[in-house]
């Protein structure tokens, strides 16, 4: 009993110790990357402050849920598109996201790292290894 | 002290009203030309609508703080300010249009009547007629602007839930399906009758097709036929960055003004109109390659504006306070651009084509603009920082011209007093 309990607490330990090691790996250049691609695929409809656009395009700048915790929320938005009918801190948006099927899982976390720190958003960047463990629980 | 009070609340006032005299409510509009701010903070105001007695109506996108979707402004004292506000209704929508004591508003999904009493104060505010039900609004496109005929058929507009009619739309690489089959119930204009109940889709016509989002329409007294303008499709550069970049992106494809006769087609989605090719040029997603021609069987605008400027509503002006140059012309309120980006945004003003024998005598011009707030010449870069965001038109019974904003719920009235 007590010798499994020990392998299961080394197992997590091991599993932190991991996820640390690579949350330390969102280095200033994947941040860069993460730039270009909302550059290219997403600042044509959340525009370049990050503000949407009133009533269409939802704002990624002070959302609360694009510096929330549901990580795997996130991931499946950027991979799948978006278009539910649904009140994001309070109103409503009519356009369809595009979805970005050709995103690498490094991609994705990029891009979710630059928008979680961009403008005024200060959350935890986005690991490989998150979006890595999204797609395992699929 | 109390008459003291008084006097300060209303010398107040006066400096208040006349400093905003002064300054058109911080609109720049052509010599001669004034504005007032005729309303603020009403709520996200799209289409309005005016009596014969100078009653103003506007239809709400969302209820308003009070919980109310349509709201009736009265100018009692006719200082150019609505002295007497107040509202009904609880659904959001865009569609407005009063004719005698008849008034209609739209939900995303119907069309509803309401009567209105000889003070133009609504009758029956909990129990309007259903005029039409069950229209398709699927999110994209789905707010119904309405106008009626002079003979009570009142023309709804049915926006494509599409932006290209792609087989997985605002896909990369996903093919236009052929033939798009969204048109057959929305991505035009249908026409029903304006006095009866409970119509369905199949009580009605499809009266004009091709069309991808019309918001703005009116019908034209002088010509007796129908115009209206349509949002062009987004997004050339992100679905095929080998054949537009992001510059051509910014202006392409024009907006467009269209004469509807029953039967027409406007191409959408198989075509564009190309401003500068002056042609309607095949879309991507059916073959396209920028260059290729299309839509033989589509009918080519009567005008056409820079891209994504969105036009949200049309109006011919009839009145005789303003100009001769500006009778039977059009006025078109653009709600400003998202779309161009990352180039600076375009529109946020309200436009104006003048029209001779049922068609367009001269170029486009800037009307009225400003709304925006921003200082000088500057461009909106990002859509949240515009201040106001033009959305409806209305002529008043003395020929003023009113302009509505969604964003914060401001509608201006336009005199013509040199
Ligand atoms: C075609 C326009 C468009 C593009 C391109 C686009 N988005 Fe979106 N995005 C939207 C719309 C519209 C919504 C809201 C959808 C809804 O409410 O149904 C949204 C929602 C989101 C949300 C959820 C916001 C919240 O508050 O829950 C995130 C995160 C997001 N987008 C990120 C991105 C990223 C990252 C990209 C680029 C890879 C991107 N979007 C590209 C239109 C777009």
């Amino acid at each position: 009993m007590l010798h499994k309990m020990k392998v299961k607490y080394y197992k997590y330990c091991f599993i932190f110790l991991f996820i640390c090691a690579f949350s330390n790996l969102v280095t200033a250049q994947d941040l860069v990357k993460g730039k270009k691609i909302y550059a290219t695929r997403c600042l044509v409809c959340h525009q370049a402050d990050g503000g949407g656009v009133p009533n269409m395009n939802a704002p990624l700048d002070g959302a609360s849920n694009v510096v929330g915790n549901n990580i795997s929320r996130l991931v499946s938005i950027i991979k799948y598109g978006y278009n539910e009918k649904v009140a994001l801190d309070g109103f409503y948006y009519s356009n369809a996201m595009t979805a970005n099927p050709d995103l690498t899982d490094a991609d994705i976390a990029n891009v979710l790292s630059y928008i979680r720190t961009s403008w005024t958003n200060k959350a935890s960047k986005i690991t490989l290894a998150q979006v890595q463990v999204v797609k395992r629980k699929k | 002290m109390k008459t003291i009070k008084n006097i300060f609340f209303i010398a107040l006032l006066a400096v208040t009203a006349q400093s905003q005299a002064q300054n058109n409510a911080g609109l720049k509009l052509p010599n001669g030309f004034k504005a007032t701010l005729f309303a603020d903070t009403i709520g996200s105001a799209r289409h309005i609508t005016i009596t014969q007695n100078g009653v103003l109506f506007a239809k709400l996108m969302y209820p308003n703080k009070a919980g109310k979707s349509i709201v009736r402004l009265e100018d009692a004292n006719k200082d150019g300010i609505a002295d007497k506000t107040t509202g009904w209704a609880n659904y959001g929508g865009t569609g407005i249009f009063v004719r005698g004591k008849n008034l209609y508003a739209t939900s995303d999904n119907d069309v509803y009547l309401y009567q209105l009493n000889e003070n133009d104060e609504v009758v029956n505010p909990l129990s309007p007629k259903t005029i039409v039900k069950g229209l398709i609004a699927r999110n994209q496109h789905a707010s119904k602007s309405i106008t009626l005929d002079g003979q009570n058929n009142v023309y709804v507009n049915i926006g494509a839930y599409s932006n290209a009619c792609q087989e997985k739309d605002r896909n990369p690489g996903s093919k236009g399906m052929m033939p798009c089959p969204i048109l057959d119930s929305a991505g035009g204009i249908w026409k029903f009758d304006g006095s009866k109940e409970n119509q369905v889709y199949g009580d009605g016509k499809r009266y004009a097709t091709g069309l991808r989002n019309v918001v703005g329409l009116d019908w034209n007294t002088a010509t007796n036929s129908l115009f209206v303008t349509q949002h062009g499709r987004d997004q050339l550069n992100s679905f095929y960055p080998t054949l537009y970049n992001d510059a051509q992106n910014a202006e392409l494809p024009a907006e467009t003004m269209y004469e509807m006769k029953e039967g027409d087609n406007a191409g959408w989605p198989y075509v564009y109109y190309d401003p500068y090719q002056k042609k309607k040029i095949l879309s991507p997603e059916y073959g396209g390659d920028g260059k290729k021609e299309g839509g033989e069987n589509a009918i080519n605008p009567t005008a056409f504006f820079p891209a994504h400027m969105a036009p949200n509503a049309l109006l011919f002006y009839t009145g005789n306070q303003f100009p001769e140059k500006y009778k039977n012309g059009a006025f078109i309120a653009f709600h400003g651009s998202w779309n161009r980006a990352p180039l600076p945004q375009e529109g946020y003003f309200v436009a104006f084509v003048p029209f001779k024998n049922g068609k367009p005598s001269g170029e486009w011009e800037i009307f009225a603009n400003g709304f925006s707030g921003l200082k000088g010449d500057e461009k909106v870069k990002n859509p949240r920082n515009a201040k106001a965001r033009p959305c409806g038109l209305a002529q008043g019974p003395d020929g003023s011209l009113y302009v509505s904003d969604d964003n914060k719920g401001s509608i201006f009235k336009i005199t013509y007093a040199p």
